[in-house]
């Protein structure tokens, strides 16, 4: 089993206790879920839409479903896992809200990791080019974009208090993909983060 | 006369009685008799199968690959009657898919069948004649039952997997509904937990072309040296045609002709798609019994685990601690996709370990006895992890 794993998916790693059951919303080839099983004894599943990332992870053993997170979410017990995970992938759901919602509803705890819409370089691309950014995160023309609905890591924050979600931990990834050393909290972690990955519970 | 050693038994097929050795076949009901859900009692039940690679030291490589309706235990070839290559001979031997290096196959023919196992052919003990149309109906449980005695007189406590396609699916299903503790991993192939009206449909019209033939004789054909060949033929014919996709046959024939370069104004066969139906139909009469095609299609149609569990199909599964991997394919109008998430949801219901793939192909219903690659890396890796967590080398 790989010993190495994307730095921002160590992040929400590092947020998972040893012999858990993990959800992983959007696994692509299970990366995250064969790391987990690996080294922390977590029994996981994921949803995944794309067919052979679908072969891919169940080609490792990974326990996947091929379907649509956001349809799918709905068919799963309240509480039914100690981890619902999203990595990245909230901008491109139609009712982010409503999956916010689900996460924290199947998983007794969810980790969210967002892109920070308000990342320095979008705003330059915005403000002074007057373009829609294009950036080596947000690699997509606005025409042919699967990310519908952005949001900054305060927007976020935002949303998740007037749902009344509890942000246990919040962390703030730079562009290389390693924890930065802002908080979370406040315009630096808008501004330098490049994404926030979020530990969440329904109150 | 009971035997608890296996045999080989000679039964004859087809419109000309042609005789070809069945075999190995067992008895499975040495202390009790074997009751059917209909309430029928039979003393004795055969059951015909075959095996592949050998059983490992602790009795925990064993799976148990269910055929479909026209199925039977013939996995790997030649077939006795047709002479032809076993249905999943392909994927079957030493490193592929289904390693007989790794793991020990069982196949086995439904009750109700005509490969040996006890059906409509099997001569009444009483009587000295053949059941026919007296003989018990038979449902997927009750095939599910007789696969269970055959398991256990095999040795064999909990099987490593048990894999279906069609009907087969549905015999997966019942063994992990009523037998979570003797499975580990269940993979269910394009089928559905309850059959749809759309099939029964289908399963009658084949059903009324049997008993519409004069030569049916009310089931009693065998006795009378006749044989409803037009019948049974023109049932696979139909059937044939929902085993594959508006695709498949227009690529495979579209609107060619056969043998002749202009219409023939007539009702002959004028099309290649005609002759190939044409072609289906004969070869299947020529090994498979009038009679078991209605016990069997009448099976399909009775298997229903929602009613079963009052309309909640996840109470099916409550508890479970198998892996499925359930897998539908997108051209397959017969058993569609939707009938595969029908028992992924409920197996996500009670949190189950369960994989889902739905495979990307123009072939159909029959795609699971076809080359697709697709479908066999899904299968080889699901059954890699899952025997990695069982602890098979």
């Amino acid at each position: 089993m790989s010993a190495t794993l994307r730095p921002d998916l160590m992040t929400i790693a590092d947020l998972v206790n040893p012999e858990s059951r993990v959800l992983d919303v959007g696994c692509g080839e299970g990366e995250l879920l064969a790391w987990l099983a690996a080294h922390k004894q977590v029994d996981g599943r994921g949803i995944e839409l794309a067919q052979a990332r679908v072969h891919q992870a169940i080609a490792r053993g990974i326990s996947v479903i091929q379907g649509d997170g956001e349809a799918d979410l709905a068919d799963y017990p309240s509480g039914a896992y100690d981890y619902a995970i999203l990595s990245m992938t909230l901008q491109a759901m139609k009712d982010p809200r409503r999956v916010v919602a689900e996460l924290t509803r199947v998983g007794k705890q969810a980790i969210i990791s967002v892109p920070n819409f308000g990342h320095w370089k979008n705003r330059f691309y915005f403000s002074l080019m007057g373009r829609m950014p294009v950036t080596s995160t947000l690699s997509y023309e606005w025409y042919d974009t699967p990310n519908i609905h952005f949001c900054t890591i305060s927007d976020f924050v935002i949303l998740c208090e007037r749902m009344g979600i509890v942000i246990e931990k919040r962390i703030v990834v730079d562009t290389t993909g390693e924890r930065s050393g802002f908080s979370g909290r406040g315009p630096w972690a808008n501004l330098f983060g490049q994404q926030g990955v979020f530990l969440l519970r329904a109150r | 006369m009971y035997s608890s050693a296996p045999y080989t038994t000679r039964l004859s097929f087809g419109p000309d009685h042609r005789e070809a050795e069945v075999g190995l076949c067992i008895d499975i009901t040495p202390n009790v008799p074997f009751r059917f859900d209909c309430g029928a009692v039979m003393e004795m039940i055969t059951i015909a199968y075959q095996t592949q690679g050998t059983l490992n030291a602790d009795r925990s490589n064993a799976i148990l690959l269910c055929h479909g309706l026209t199925g039977d235990q013939y996995i790997v070839g030649p077939h006795p009657v047709t002479g032809k290559p076993g249905w999943w001979e392909d994927i079957v031997g030493p490193g592929r898919v289904l390693d007989t290096d790794r793991y020990f196959l069982i196949t086995s023919n439904v009750i109700g069948g005509c490969m040996g196992s006890t059906g409509p052919k099997s001569i009444h003990p009483a009587s000295g004649k053949p059941y026919g149309i007296t003989f018990p109906v038979v449902t997927i449980a009750d095939m599910v039952r007789a696969q269970r005695l055959l398991i256990e007189a095999l040795g064999i406590e909990q099987l490593f997997a048990v894999i279906g396609g069609s009907m087969g699916g549905m015999l997966a299903l019942e063994w992990a509904v009523r037998y979570p503790e003797a499975l580990a991993a269940c993979i269910p192939i394009c089928t559905a937990p309850r059959h749809s009206p759309q099939n029964i449909a289908f399963h009658e019209i084949g059903r009324q072309a049997v008993m519409a033939d004069p030569n049916w004789q009310e089931g009693h054909y065998i006795e009378r040296g006749t044989f409803p060949a037009k019948g049974l033929a023109v049932a696979r014919m139909t059937a044939h045609v929902t085993y594959l996709s508006q695709i498949a046959l227009q690529e495979k024939f579209g609107r060619r002709l056969q043998n002749k370069s202009a219409l023939g104004y007539g009702f002959d066969i004028d099309f290649a798609v005609e002759s190939y139906l044409h072609h289906q139909g004969k070869s299947f009469i020529e090994r498979f019994d009038p009679n078991a095609y209605l016990y069997i299609t009448r099976a399909m149609d009775y298997f229903d685990l929602e009613r079963d569990f009052e309309g909640q199909l996840s109470h099916a599964f409550l508890g479970t601690k198998i892996r499925y991997c359930v897998i539908s394919f997108t051209s397959d109008w017969l058993f569609p996709t939707e009938e595969s998430r029908r028992i992924v949801r409920a197996l996500n219901a009670v949190a189950a370990n369960v994989s889902f793939a739905e495979i990307e192909t123009d072939k159909g219903h029959d795609a699971f006895l076809l080359d697709v690659p697709a479908l066999h890396v899904t299968l080889q890796g699901f059954l890699n992890g899952a025997a990695k967590a069982r602890g098979l080398s």
